[in-house]
């Protein structure tokens, strides 16, 4: 089962490489990890997407709270999040095809970035399930090439992490 | 005051109590031994090897309480560190390693005896810090302290570039540090505690089950207290033993696969497992799918990852053991009948254990020929002091002390448990002498893994610390060779070495006295003249090259499913 957590940690040197290690060093999968700084001094926030039943994300959410620089630890998978992910893709259109690419683009309300006669880059964002399936419907037409943010989320309503 | 940040740190170490560092000179920290050289409140101890520095910082911590401190220069200097590191991080030993760096500028330059310590120890300490800028080093220092010694203690390194111990700045020591982003919780939760006390009075073949956290958290008395209130048998893990006297009849003993017969039967009988500062370790549960199958378990520890990681717990207790402990103590007392009411119940459970105490005590079988290691342990514990320390090395011999030399009090045992590295036994019991020059200290080994840091012999003679070295020589790397007998149809691959060593011209080399012998008649005659001598001995005792530690849980077999006779 997949699940979305947020990591609260001290912007500090090698932080990410620690909460890295944590994950390969005891086996826990990675599927995207995105970091930022926020809006509060020295505090980063990384968006970690991992994969393992509840037994091993009880692991993963003692094991991060472990670390020295680890604040906080969120677990979105409660499904009461919004969880966004940015898409560039670069797509080879030419011809027919060419039309069926703008198509897709305004059903998706993304946005072509670059266009030459062969190919389009299209930039698209939306939750992750819709951008699976814009790449879905894309990668008959041709992916040329293709980069993904990895999936940032937040916690619905008023409240924020802190409560 | 100004001063320039080798002074700074050898001031830091003066403010957190520090009396006694374990060190090894070096390009990168010569600087900090220029200070050292005139700075009297610090006895510093030359080891010949790093690994065996941090050993001994790691002995000195576990026999005393207080934070083990190592130094060692960059480079292989600080990956000789890494052992020891390893060790102390896997037994949760509070301890702060200083290691030189090059030059900030040269930091990433593949410098001359440059290594990333820091990425390297990442997984094997509790935290690391690279110092930057000279004006961040009291502070990092005392939050290296504050990490090493709070919550679940552990091994902090500090990586110190060279520039940054020559740059000076104005030395304050802050009085209190904080850290928004580490609060352990050291308070167990009252309603839990109410919860734990409710499940003990309406058990009915409980077991209390100690690990090294009881020990770390000094809360040896709370628990023999709460034990004894409650008739409640007791039985320890390797690291957990000396938290309850053994010579109580409430004790079982060790458990777990080289652990006593009828403490791993009470562990897999019992209704209800109080698990206090112990993390169900796979030395200790056997196959986890038949461990304890009616047992309730409530787990007591100051770490949450510790609990349900291997095992499934039906109450957990997150907080200092020793404060917990005290809580359930308090709670009790104020149900003086119920607690007389459970001792009362618990009298069918303490004939069942009883009868498995009878049915295979721990044993060997004696020679009036060859010398059974068994008999050299028990030696021991007869001819030496109350209160002396024994540190062992890895292996056969480790068992058997753990076996059979009984301890009754905390921090006589200093063992590599989590890890299990020899070479630790010489090291670790040079860092307890240090801290306990009045003290017999005792060093239990292999004549394997004597020979890993056998070198300290010549740190011994220097400093005068007269530890007594016990070899117990089989001529085999013994617990391999024993699995290989069980296992592998005595195929001997590598295990046998049989070259003769002259341990005690070996011992003399150094200045050093030795002694040795073959003949169990000659046992308790090199005990007593080793324990008279003033300085640092070596004792040899050639023993039964094949005998096996027993009983033995073989790997994947359930905990009661015991190798008793081979």
């Amino acid at each position: 089962m997949q699940h979305t957590i947020s990591v609260l940690v001290e912007n500090e040197f090698g932080v990410l490489s620690r909460v890295a290690s944590l994950f390969s060093g005891r086996g826990f999968n990675i599927d995207s990890l995105t970091v930022a700084p926020t809006n509060e001094d020295g505090l980063s926030r990384m968006t970690i997407v991992t994969r393992g039943d509840e037994q091993i994300l009880e692991q993963i959410t003692k094991q991060l709270n472990k670390l020295v620089d680890v604040l906080k630890v969120i677990d979105f998978s409660d499904g009461s999040a919004i969880e966004r992910e940015m898409v560039l893709v670069k797509v080879t259109a030419e011809d027919e095809n060419r039309a069926e690419v703008l198509r897709i683009v305004d059903i998706f309300r993304a946005k072509i970035i670059d266009v030459t006669p062969k190919s389009y880059t299209i930039e698209a964002t939306g939750n992750p399930a819709k951008m699976d399936a814009l790449l879905e419907l894309l990668r008959p037409l041709g992916l040329k090439e293709l980069v993904r943010t990895g999936a940032v989320a937040i916690g619905r309503g008023v409240k924020g992490w802190k409560g | 005051m100004k001063m320039n940040g080798a002074r700074i740190l050898l001031e830091c170490l003066k403010k957190e109590g520090v009396d006694t560092v374990f060190g090894y000179p070096g390009g990168t920290v010569i600087n900090i031994y220029n200070e050292l050289f005139s700075f009297k409140e610090i006895h510093h101890i030359l080891p010949r090897h790093e690994q065996a520095g941090t050993h001994a910082a790691d002995g000195y911590a576990r026999a005393t309480g207080r934070v083990g401190v190592a130094i060692a220069t960059s480079g292989p200097g600080a990956t000789n560190t890494v052992t020891g590191i390893a060790t102390a991080y896997m037994d949760s030993i509070p301890m702060v390693i200083i290691t030189g760096q090059v030059p900030t500028a040269l930091i990433g330059n593949d410098a001359f005896q440059e290594v990333d310590i820091i990425g390297i120890t990442r997984s094997c300490t509790k935290h690391n810090f690279l110092v930057r800028d000279v004006k961040d080093l009291a502070t990092i220092m005392k939050k290296a302290f504050y990490i090493a010694r709070s919550g679940r203690p552990g091994p902090v390194l500090v990586d110190l570039p060279k520039d940054v111990q020559i740059a000076q700045t104005e030395f304050v020591y802050p009085d209190t540090v904080e850290i928004r982003s580490y609060k352990p919780n050291l308070e167990g939760h009252p309603r839990q505690v109410e919860k734990a006390v409710a499940m003990l009075l309406e058990s009915r073949r409980p077991v209390i089950y100690v690990g090294g956290g009881v020990v770390l958290g000094n809360a040896a008395d709370e628990l023999t207290r709460l034990a004894r209130n409650l008739a409640v048998p007791v039985t320890t893990t390797l690291m957990g033993l000396g938290s309850f006297p053994e010579n109580d009849p409430l004790a079982l003993g060790m458990l777990g696969m080289h652990g006593a017969y009828c403490a791993n039967m009470a562990m897999t009988h019992s209704d209800l497992i109080v698990a206090v500062g112990a993390r169900f370790d796979d030395r200790v549960t056997g196959k986890i799918a038949t461990f304890a199958p009616s047992a309730k378990i409530i787990h007591i520890d100051v770490d949450p990852t510790s609990i349900k990681k291997n095992v499934r717990v039906d109450l957990p207790i997150v907080g200092d053991v020793k404060d917990v402990l005290d809580k359930m103590i308090k709670q009790l007392d104020k149900q003086k009948e119920n607690a007389a009411g459970l001792v009362a119940a618990l009298a069918p459970w303490h004939g069942e254990i009883d009868g498995w105490k009878s049915k295979h005590p721990i044993g060997y079988k004696q020679s009036s020929t060859v010398i059974k290691p068994q008999f050299v342990i028990q030696k021991l514990r007869e001819l030496s002091d109350e209160d002396a320390i024994l540190a062992t090395d890895v292996g056969q011999h480790q068992m058997w002390a753990a076996q059979f030399f009984q301890f009754n009090k905390p921090r006589t045992l200093l063992s590599s448990g989590g890890l299990g590295t020899m070479g630790f036994g010489l090291p670790a019991a040079m860092g307890a002498q240090a801290a306990f020059p009045e003290r017999q200290v005792i060093a239990i080994c292999g004549d394997g893994g004597v020979q890993m840091n056998i070198q300290e012999i010549a740190t011994l003679v220097q400093n005068r610390l007269p530890v007594k070295i016990v070899i117990l020589n089989n001529n085999f790397l013994g617990m391999v060779r024993q699995w290989q007998e069980l296992f592998f149809d005595k195929r001997y691959s590598q295990t046998c070495m049989e070259l003769p060593i002259d341990f005690v011209k070996l011992a003399e080399a150094y200045g050093a006295k030795g002694f040795s012998t073959s003949k169990p008649a000659e046992v308790e005659t090199v005990i007593k003249q080793a324990f008279k001598e003033k300085g640092p001995v070596i004792m040899e005792f050639k023993i039964a090259r094949e005998e096996k530690v027993l009983p033995m849980v073989p790997a994947g077999a359930s905990l009661n499913e015991m190798v008793l006779n081979a």
